[in-house]
Formats: C-alpha cells, sequence, structure tokens
C-alpha cells in the first residue's frame, strides 16, 4: 500500500553486513557457504529462545529464565525418553515442561501483578533448581536414539535446527502479524488501559506470551539436548543475555509496543556472525565478551542516532 | 456575554500585583491548553483558581513552576518580566509549587527533605550537618505551627503530615507565591482544617496562594479572590465574598447557548440499560432507552466518570449491577460489556482510548478484530476497508489509514476513538468528554454522529462538563454529587440556573 521503505529501520542490518563483511576481509574462511551454514546453525537456539522473547519484550515484559527452561526442558525430556522409552513422549514431554514452566510464571504476573523481571528472575532459580535435582545434578546421556535427527540431522543438506528455526520463524511471524492476537500483543504493550477498554483480555494476552516463550525453550533445550547426546542440568547460562541482547539490538523496545521479528533475527545473526569471526581469527573468548559489549552499546547507540 | 475581567477594588487602591501573567498563550498539537489568559496575585492572598479538567488549570501551574515554557505572553514578578526557563529559576523567583504527588523522597527524614537541595545552607555542604539540619527544621515547622517531629522518616508519614513537609519545603525556600494543586484531595475533613490554619498562617506571613480546588465550599472558605478557567481562557477573576457559587459554576460550565446543536430529537425506545441504587445509594435509578442521548451533569469528582467506568466492567472488582435489555447483568469486564454490546469512549483519549504509535487502521479495528480472523489469517483488505470506510463517514483528517495516531490532531485522534465504536455497532456507546479539547469543527461532526446513533435506534450516555452541550444535546439529563444521583430534568429545555444551583448544592 502506501508503505515507504525508510532506510532508517534497517540500521541493524546494515550493521550485520558491515561486520559480515569486515569478517570476511579478515579471514578468507569466513565467508564460505560452509561457515555460513554453521554460523546459521549456531545461532538456531538463540534464535528459537529470542523469538519468544520478542514477544514478551513487545507486550513491555521481560523473560529472565529461558536459559534455565532450556535446561529443565531437556533434562525433563531426556529423562522421560529413558523413563518410557519412546522418543516421542520424550520430545513432548520436554515441549510440555517447558510450556508449563512459561505458563506459571505468565499467570504470576498477569494475574498477581509481580514485575516480569521478579516472577521471571524466581523462576529462574526454580528451573535451574528443578533440572538439579531431577538430574542430581548429572549429565543424563541418550546417545543412540532417532530423537538426535532434531540436532544432528538434516533434510536435503539443510541441518535439522536451520529447518527448526526457520518453522518457529514462520508460525511465530504468522502469529504475530497475521491474528489478532498478535495485534493484542502490540496493543497491550503499546497502551495496556487502552487495550483492556478495548474489550481486550490483556492478562490472557500477558500468560499466553510467557507461556510461549517456555515453549520455545523447551523447543531450544530439546535441539540442544539432541545436538550434545545428553541433557545438562547446568546448560544454558546466560542465555537470556544473548536473548535480550538480540531483542535489543533488532529494534524492539524495552518499553514495549514496538518490534519486529526479523530485527530480532538480525540480532541474532550479528551476535552469531561476531561469536563465529572471532573464533576464526583465534580471539581470546575473554575479549571476546569485552567486544560482544561494546557491539551492543554501539549498535544500539548506532540505531538511536538513525531515528534522531 | 461580557465579564467583568476583575473584581474587588479598582486598580488605583491596590497594592502592585506580586506575580502577573500577561496574554499567556500555550498551545500543544491540536489543543490551545492556554489562549490569552490574564492572570495577577496580590500580595498576601488566597487566590483560588477554578475550572473544569482541560480548562488549562495545570498548564498554568505548569508555566509558573518551569516545567514547560509558554509560546507567548509575559510574566512579571514585582512589576519586573522574568522568564521561567526551568524549576530552578522558578524557584528563585520565588515560586513554590505543592503537587497532589508528593516529590518527597520516602527514605530520608523530614529535616533532609525540607532541606533537600540546600544543604549547603544549613552546613558545609559536604558532610550533613544533621543536629543543626533538624534545629533548623524544628524553626520552619513552628512557624507552621506544627509539631511534627524532623526526625521522622517521610515514608511513616500519613498524606497531611507529607502535606506539610511539602509546604514546609517552600518556606524553607523562602518562597512568596505558593501554588497548590489540589492540596486538598487526599485529606480527611480534619486536616483540612489543619491545612487551612496553615494556609491562613503562611498568608499572615505575607506569602501569596494559589488554591487550586474543586471543591467549592473549600474555596468559599479559604479564598479572597477567585479566577474561572475555561477552554483555555481566564473567564473572569472576582472577590470571593459578594459572589455566589452558582455564578462560579455559571462561569466554570455555562455558556450561552449561542452555538448551533443540531439535535434532533426522536421518541424513545425501550429501556436498554437500567441502574438502580447507583454508587449504593438508594436514589433515583438511571435508565437510559433506545433513540435517546441521556446526559450526566455534575462536577468533576462528582462520581459521573466512576459510574461510566462500573457499566462498562472497567473497574476490577467494583461490579455495577445493571439491567440490561431487560434483564439483570453484571459486567466484570470490559471484553463482557463489549459482548453485550456497550461501547466506551473514554475521558482520557490518550491514556486510555488510544494505542498511540499504532496506526489509525489497527487502532480502529481492535474491538474488531476478533471478527476480522479468517483461518488463513487477517482479512487485511477488510480491515483496511473498514478504517477507510470510517475515515470517510467521520471525515477524519490523515494522510493515510496507516498513519500512527501519534501524530493526529486531538479532534482527530478522539474521531479514531469513536470509530472503533462505531466499527463494532454498539447499542448502547458512553461518551465521557467527548469534546474536551477539540475543535468546533470536529464537535460538529461529533453531534451528528449521535443524532445518527439515535435515528438507528442505537442509545448514548454522555458525560459533558460543558451545559450548554449537555443541555442541547441530550434528550433527558441526570445531575450528580458525591457519588449520587440527585436528580432528573428534560434536556433541550432545561433551564441551565437550575441544573447548575443543583451541581453547585446551593440551596441544597
Amino acid at each position: 500500500m502506501e508503505k515507504r521503505i525508510n532506510w532508517k529501520d534497517y540500521g541493524s542490518l546494515f550493521g550485520l553486513v558491515g561486520i559480515g563483511l569486515a569478517m570476511g576481509l579478515l579471514s578468507d574462511r569466513f565467508l564460505s557457504l560452509g561457515n555460513l551454514v554453521n554460523i546459521a546453525r549456531q545461532v538456531s537456539i538463540n534464535a528459537i529462545i529470542a523469538m519468544g522473547m520478542t514477544l514478551v519484550v513487545i507486550t513491555g515484559g521481560i523473560d529472565l529464565s529461558v536459559g534455565s527452561l532450556v535446561a529443565l526442558s531437556g533434562c525433563a525430556g531426556i529423562l522421560s525418553m529413558a523413563a518410557t522409552g519412546s522418543d516421542g513422549l520424550g520430545l513432548a514431554a520436554g515441549l510440555a515442561v517447558g510450556s508449563g514452566a512459561g505458563l506459571v510464571t505468565g499467570l504470576f504476573v498477569a494475574y498477581c501483578g509481580i514485575p516480569p523481571f521478579i516472577a521471571t528472575l524466581a523462576m529462574l532459580t526454580v528451573a535451574r533448581g528443578g533440572a538439579l535435582v531431577m538430574t542430581a545434578g548429572q549429565p543424563i546421556v541418550r546417545f543412540d536414539s532417532p530423537y538426535r535427527w532434531i540436532g544432528e540431522g538434516n533434510l536435503l543438506g539443510v541441518p535439522a535446527p536451520i529447518l527448526i528455526m526457520a518453522l518457529v520463524l514462520g508460525l511465530t511471524y504468522f502469529l504475530l502479524r497475521r491474528t489478532p492476537l498478535g495485534s493484542y500483543i502490540y496493543a497491550t504493550g503499546g497502551n495496556e488501559e487502552a487495550a483492556r477498554l478495548s474489550g481486550i483480555k490483556v492478562a490472557r494476552v500477558k500468560s499466553f506470551v510467557y507461556l510461549l516463550s517456555g515453549l520455545y525453550c523447551g523447543i531450544g533445550g530439546m535441539v540442544l539436548a539432541a545436538r550434545l547426546g545428553s541433557a545438562q542440568p547446568n546448560t544454558g547460562e546466560g542465555f537470556e543475555l544473548d536473548a535480550i541482547a538480540a531483542v535489543v539490538l533488532g529494534g524492539t523496545s524495552l518499553m514495549g509496543g514496538k518490534g519486529k521479528l526479523w530485527g530480532t533475527m538480525v540480532g541474532v545473526f550479528i551476535i552469531g556472525v561476531l561469536n563465529n569471526g572471532f573464533n576464526l581469527l583465534n580471539v581470546s573468548p575473554f575479549f571476546q565478551l569485552i567486544a560482544k559489549g561494546c557491539v551492543i552499546i554501539l549498535a544500539v547507540l548506532l540505531d538511536q542516532a538513525l531515528k534522531r | 456575554m461580557s465579564e467583568c475581567p476583575s473584581g474587588g477594588p479598582g486598580p488605583e487602591s491596590r497594592p502592585a500585583p506580586a506575580l502577573e501573567m500577561r496574554g499567556i498563550v500555550k498551545a500543544y498539537p491540536g489543543v490551545l491548553a492556554l489562549d490569552g489568559v490574564d492572570f495577577d496575585l496580590l500580595p498576601g492572598e488566597v487566590h483560588g483558581l477554578v475550572g473544569e479538567n482541560g480548562a488549562g488549570k495545570s498548564t498554568l501551574l505548569k508555566i509558573l513552576s518551569g516545567a514547560i515554557q509558554a509560546d507567548g505572553g509575559q510574566v512579571l514578578v514585582d512589576g519586573r518580566p522574568v522568564s521561567i526557563a526551568g524549576p530552578r529559576g522558578s524557584q528563585e523567583l520565588g515560586i513554590a509549587v505543592i503537587y497532589q504527588e508528593f516529590s518527597l523522597v520516602p527514605q530520608l527524614d523530614v529535616a533532609q527533605n525540607i532541606f533537600l537541595g540546600l544543604e549547603s545552607r544549613v552546613g558545609s555542604g559536604l558532610v550533613l550537618d544533621r543536629g543543626r539540619m533538624r534545629r533548623e527544621a524544628r524553626g520552619v515547622l513552628d512557624q507552621l505551627r506544627c509539631d511534627l517531629d524532623p526526625r521522622r522518616v517521610v515514608a511513616g508519614l500519613s498524606v497531611a503530615e507529607k502535606q506539610f513537609v511539602e509546604i514546609a519545603r517552600a518556606l524553607a525556600r523562602r518562597s512568596r507565591i505558593v501554588l497548590m494543586d489540589e492540596p486538598s484531595a487526599p485529606l480527611s475533613d480534619k486536616d483540612v482544617g489543619a491545612l487551612f490554619d496553615t494556609i491562613r498562617t503562611l498568608k499572615a506571613g505575607g506569602v501569596t496562594i494559589v488554591y487550586v480546588s474543586h471543591r467549592m465550599e473549600e474555596l468559599f472558605e479559604i479564598t479572597d479572590r477567585l479566577s474561572v478557567l475555561r477552554d483555555g481562557r481566564l473567564v473572569g477573576t472576582r472577590a470571593t465574598a459578594g459572589t455566589g457559587m452558582a455564578e462560579v459554576v455559571r462561569m466554570m460550565v455555562g455558556r450561552e447557548i449561542s452555538e448551533h446543536y443540531p439535535k434532533e430529537r426522536r421518541p424513545p425506545g425501550e429501556a436498554i440499560l437500567e441502574l438502580a441504587n447507583v454508587g449504593g445509594f438508594e436514589g433515583i435509578p438511571l435508565v437510559v432507552r433506545r433513540s435517546e442521548v441521556v446526559g450526566l451533569a455534575g462536577l468533576v469528582g462528582a462520581g459521573r466518570t466512576e459510574l461510566a467506568r462500573r457499566a462498562f466492567g472497567a473497574d476490577p472488582r467494583r461490579f455495577e449491577r445493571v439491567t440490561w435489555k431487560g434483564s439483570p447483568a453484571r459486567p466484570g469486564s470490559p471484553a463482557e460489556a463489549i459482548g453485550m454490546g456497550i461501547g466506551m469512549v473514554p475521558e482520557d483519549r490518550k491514556e486510555q482510548g488510544l494505542v498511540l504509535g499504532m496506526s489509525l487502521r489497527e487502532n480502529v479495528t481492535l474491538p474488531i478484530l476478533d471478527r476480522l480472523f479468517r483461518g488463513y489469517g487477517m482479512d487485511r483488505a477488510g480491515q483496511r476497508r473498514i478504517a477507510g470506510e470510517q475515515v470517510r463517514r467521520l471525515g477524519i483528517q490523515t494522510p493515510s489509514i496507516e498513519q500512527a495516531v501519534l501524530r493526529l490532531s486531538g479532534g482527530n485522534q478522539q474521531k479514531v476513538v469513536l470509530a472503533k465504536w462505531l466499527a463494532r455497532e454498539c447499542e448502547l456507546l458512553i461518551l465521557d468528554e467527548p469534546t474536551r479539547g477539540i475543535d468546533v469543527g470536529a464537535k460538529l461532526e461529533m453531534y451528528t454522529i449521535m443524532n445518527e446513533l439515535t435515528r438507528q435506534g442505537k442509545a448514548v450516555l454522555m458525560i459533558s462538563s460543558d451545559l450548554p452541550e449537555l443541555i442541547a444535546m441530550s434528550d433527558r439529563i441526570y445531575v450528580m454529587r458525591d457519588q449520587r444521583i440527585l436528580a432528573e430534568y428534560p434536556g433541550g429545555s432545561a433551564d441551565q440556573e437550575t441544573i447548575m444551583t443543583c451541581i453547585a448544592r446551593e440551596g441544597a
């Protein structure tokens, strides 16, 4: 319709391309097809989690519990596989545990008025504790089993985690842009009172986004376990920071009401490209942390400068 | 009507004003908040400032406090022109504002709060001299005849005590002009008495006080003069003694019915909404019939908005038992009320009516999105068609339906809020101050839509502080005061003075 392309909206995309080209100049291996596919596979779990995070952040909330939920659902899933002998039931259990934990957080946020920061911080420690309790602190190995396809397999040469990421992206995009619920998510974050007075059940909307974030952690947790061939109760620490960083790099406002999925995907890839490129260049992992933080600040400054 | 610009003695016999405002203008996008206001304060007087919400009182206070700058006009202090560039500049001129929301630091004690930002005056400026600070605070509180202990932490104080601390703070800054915004609103009757004693003490010390309030009795008890604002203009200033409440109310809400109201009258249909025991009181039940516009008159705080919000299920856990189309109902949430067929254009379009960052299309269709969903996705074409229809029907001026409502003028924003409910085809539409802060043309279009609705057999419940508008556009009018419905009048022919007397409690 009357949509003009506003290049100022694409600051983060230019940033990604710029970083990519710089890495390409510094390392001849970086721009090879094999490496690019590798990057996409490496970022897939963060991408899935960050998409749920984007929805939560658009409602004006935040989900700090994602890393712990990845561990909790992964452990619950693999343990269920061992207990039932069925990979399918185990996968379902992993997703159910992630969704259930997310729903609990969401109910506290939506119906008890607990600030999202607090509610999800509490879930962060509860879920981590739960994962440690159910595994007695030990990794649960499940090596030769068909479920590992979702982490290791590929279809026509495309690694399964990338396919799953694409599927989640497609479904989330449909939900956000093509259903009333998607509009309610934006409206709740944009002006909760106006949304409520328009007949939107904002408490349900809020509960739902935390449930979905939990479900996506469940998916991420199962993919990660499949990739490693084991569920680790200590996995996923710091995932929330990468997910939030990706959301912010993608231009989603932490105040709520604004945000785009593709922006988050660009943010996910900025982080992935930095990690991958630094590794190819043999940059010390300690220094990488510093560089990542600086890039985040620079990217947001650039974004603000462009929008002014 | 020509209002006499000021009451009391003529200019020759008056002392020089402590503060004067001349031709103050302040515009916000789409609204002229202050339109050439002349206003003066005499030294040592208590000056009441009244007007309905949106009349411009808070804009005026904000200009004096330096929170915002006027677009035009002049402020003079002691006859000298000054520019109030910011809060600091305002303080240096000896002006202090006491807002309804206190600006105290809860974790600090009374003395620290009184001297916040002035530490160097009661000590070295590097290390707090708490003993001296407390002694000086004691002195300030004594001036106010207040026996509050300066060592108490503010978080543990009552509302009235916090207000004392705010006033003491103004005094410690040697403020000569203290502006109080609805100071009595959070206080009990007993505390209001204490506040008045404090005001009299300040006045005796030569301090000028501006007292903003909606409560007529208080204004008549404490003020020396009263200024009335309406629609960004100063209607007039009167000496309180010798002025009647009804006259002030008339200045606030009344106006000669000179404008053209295109009211169409038609025979009412069956009752659609009935409310008994409004606000928990026995009294006149509220009835709204099809093809009828029912007006709710009253001052701010009379309970009109509360009544409307409860009928719409907007206040959680405060249900109103209503009779809807003859059967009992109890809307527990706006979603339920909307499901029944009720829509509401709320009082504050920006805070309650619109998601400002969203486009016109998205805002208009927000209440009907569930109907626009097809299995494969949203019916975008339908959404655009509905938004486009409403833009044409209401004459909304916008470059496109994709425009963020943030960028529309006030009148057009209000039309978008209305469009939401027209798109939903509600059977009863509640309009809370639908024409506040919008231009004459947009008002007229609002009235036309009301006619259109009643022609379709729909009902309208309208709250308005613009009495001529309410009288002209309503078929019947209920007057509210203190959360009760006190009287019912026919619209159109009703006499302004009668209704105003009822609103103002005079003769009750």
